[in-house]
């Protein structure tokens, strides 16, 4: 009783001056939101899907202030990519420097031009997904998201978009607080990259949530920023159909507090979902991926590849879990979480889990913590190479399998040349 | 070239003594080889002149070329010329053998201060040596050692050493684990590499390889000393009497 008061007193402060808006569908989406969220409250640390990460800096009123950083000569992420920019900062779209939301094939509209207008795609998607994704695990902060979230964008794609569109997050106060909430619609045989980027804001929660249609394709791939004190709450929520594709990789370096939650169902027959993420970390470094990759459909194939490379005390933690519903024959399932300990004083928590209700179906996890390869350093010294440039190609090499998942092979190069830059500027 | 003195070595962990002193003089062009029962110290003598961590030098010297070996780096000892091949390559996932081949010749090429290679350079002088070794295209790409049979990995461990052009090479039972075709295209790479400059030690036991890369001295090595030293002859011997009588003579 005394939490549920708690809970529901955090609620109160963490909603305090934030409004419900909107007449239309949206302004309805966003109120049952907020009626489920008050149902719920939001999370604490006692509760199990939170308790290797304290959610406290979440959930509380106001953000801890973050530092702005400044990332030297590193290029932005994605940088030779020709895509549509769509450019946030602290959390609000920045239309002058952003490009003109034209593509071919593509229907890119802000969130607040929505409610007004009887976007019937969106009404099915907009905290539709997220509402599915809270069974049977709660994600407070998905709802929160969308019962009050002002800024994000509806992206429908109907063909084969020619350009990724580039979502770009921006931080230039140390007290923002950034609420984004975007919903894609990948139609039937279509095709979408959308790329993601930077640390947006002291403090963020997000939402994206994607129906990939049919035989749709959609690729995901996302570079959060560098920023040392930023904290981050995302998740995805996608909805796969029968011969449609999904993939998603996330690149973290830095951030003192990541959690990133994927909720995947793969609601057709023969579909295909890959999640994969590289998170490096140096000190105060918390990095949380959870991922729930439901097969409701025939013959579909998941996999899930986290790596993380911790050190002085940072900690990496993973939650996934594969459900099998029943009748989802000849599900191919995958999931891999690995850490790289640099030293005695970081850690990895995982927990990984398989539920299966079918009878026909390949299910695989593993997960290991390990420091570096003795052995292969030293067979590599022996050769010539320098014990600091050994230890970073194990590094990344540990790191192959994840980066292996970007079909992209320029970008899978551009993740690539951060990470290595990242590991020279953090030498153990 | 290779000059060992007096080298007492035992485990770093553990007190546990395994070079009692190794006395050994290998001049330029030389090819030596080293023999001896199990537990002998051979491969102990490889990893310390190598770099290996685990091993505490009490007493002695190394010397390459009248330089201290004992007190570099590994990667510094490869640079001024030491090359080890391993008796056990070690498989690196996820790291392509041909990044690795280019990543040891320029680093070493670097640290002598001359020009690293270009890719173009290096892809030409590497498709040549592969071939004498019969090493395919398909085996430079894949990564280091990952899914090599023995007798794979062996020849890769000779690719490194034609492309690193070391003065100084140490072989560590080159020969386990190949078969008859195996150690003569292994024997074949390094006897392509033999020249005045370059000096070679052979550890083996058996004789049968230095049928094929024929030695100048035979070392026998027992309980962690040099207790004889002779021609290839001595090879012979051990072959055909095994090593009691040496042992005993030795006491």
């Amino acid at each position: 009783m005394a939490l549920a008061q708690a809970k529901s007193e955090a609620l109160a402060a963490r909603t305090d001056g934030l409004s419900v808006g909107g007449s239309g569908w949206l302004g309805a989406a966003r109120r049952d939101a907020q009626a489920r969220l008050s149902a719920m409250g939001l999370p604490s640390k006692r509760d199990e899907y939170w308790r290797y990460t304290d959610p406290a800096s979440l959930t509380q009123a106001t953000p801890v202030p973050a530092a702005l950083f400044d990332a030297g000569d590193e290029p932005p992420a994605f940088n030779g990519i020709l895509a549509l920019r769509l450019v946030f900062v602290d959390g609000v779209f920045d239309a002058g420097q952003s490009d003109d939301p034209a593509l071919a094939g593509v229907e890119i509209t802000h969130l607040s031009q929505a409610d007004g207008v009887d976007i019937h795609w969106a009404r099915e998607v907009y905290g539709v997904l997220e509402a599915r994704g809270q069974v049977p695990v709660q994600r407070p902060l998905a709802t929160l998201n969308t019962a009050y979230a002002t800024e994000g964008f509806l992206i429908r794609a109907t063909a084969r978009a020619e350009r990724p569109v580039s979502l770009v997050y921006h931080h230039n106060s140390t007290t923002s607080d950034a609420m984004l909430h975007h919903c894609i619609k990948v139609e039937k045989g279509a095709e979408l990259t959308i790329l993601e980027q930077g640390p947006a804001a002291a403090r963020i929660t997000s939402v994206m949530e994607v129906e990939v249609a049919d035989g749709a394709r959609f690729h995901h791939i996302r570079a959060q920023g560098r920023d040392h004190e930023r904290r981050a709450a995302t998740h995805v929520f996608a909805r796969i159909g029968a011969e449609a594709l999904f993939k998603s990789f996330t690149l973290t370096a830095n951030g003192c507090l990541t959690r990133n939650e994927q909720v995947l169902e793969l609601a057709g027959d023969d579909g295909v979902a890959h999640v994969a993420g590289a998170a490096v970390g140096d000190g105060v470094f918390h990095h949380d991926d959870t991922v729930f990759i439901t097969h409701a459909g025939l013959r579909c194939e998941s996999r899930q590849v986290f790596k993380k490379v911790l050190m002085n005390g940072a900690v990496g933690v993973f939650q996934g879990k594969i459900l099998v519903k029943p009748g989802a024959q000849k599900t191919d399932g995958y999931q891999i979480s690995q850490s790289l300990l640099l030293d005695g004083d970081s850690q990895f928590l995982a927990k990984p889990e398989l539920e299966i209700y079918a009878d026909d179906v390949k299910c695989s996890h593993g997960s290991t913590s390990g420091a570096i390869d003795e052995t292969a350093l030293f067979y590599l010294q022996s050769r010539g190479v320098p014990k600091r440039v050994a230890q970073s190609l194990l590094v990344l090499a540990f790191l192959a399998e994840a980066i292996g998942e970007i079909e992209d092979e320029v970008i899978a190069e551009d993740i690539r040349s951060r990470l290595e830059g990242w590991l020279q500027r953090h030498e153990h | 070239m290779l000059e060992i003195k007096n080298l007492h070595v035992k485990l770093e962990e553990e007190d546990k003594v395994i070079l009692k002193g190794v006395d050994l003089k290998i001049g330029a062009g030389e090819v030596h080889a080293i023999m001896g029962p199990n537990g002998s110290g051979k491969s102990t003598l490889s990893y310390v002149l190598s770099g290996r961590e685990g091993y505490e030098v009490t007493e002695g010297s190394a010397t390459l070329d009248g330089t201290e070996l004992l007190e570099m780096e590994p990667e510094e000892r490869a640079a001024a010329g030491l090359f080890l091949a391993f008796q056990y390559p070690v498989e690196i996932p996820g790291v392509g053998n041909m990044t690795f081949l280019r990543t040891a010749v320029n680093a070493q090429r670097k640290a002598r201060g001359e020009e690293e290679l270009s890719a173009g350079e290096f892809l030409k002088i590497v498709r040549e040596k592969a071939k004498a070794l019969k090493i395919d295209a398909e085996m430079l790409k894949r990564p280091v050692n990952v899914g090599f049979s023995g007798g794979e990995k062996k020849r890769n461990e000779i690719l490194q050493m034609a492309m690193l052009e070391p003065r100084m090479c140490i072989l560590d039972e080159t020969d386990s684990g190949l078969d008859v075709d195996a150690m003569k295209l292994v024997s074949d790479g390094v006897n392509a590499l033999r020249d005045a400059g370059r000096s070679f030690l052979v550890i083996t036991h058996y004789q049968r390889l230095l049928d094929h890369i024929k030695p100048d001295v035979v070392h026998i090595m027992a309980a962690g000393r040099i207790i004889k030293s002779g021609g290839p002859e001595l090879a012979l011997e051990v072959e055909n009497n095994g090593y009691a009588d040496l042992l005993a003579e030795a006491k």
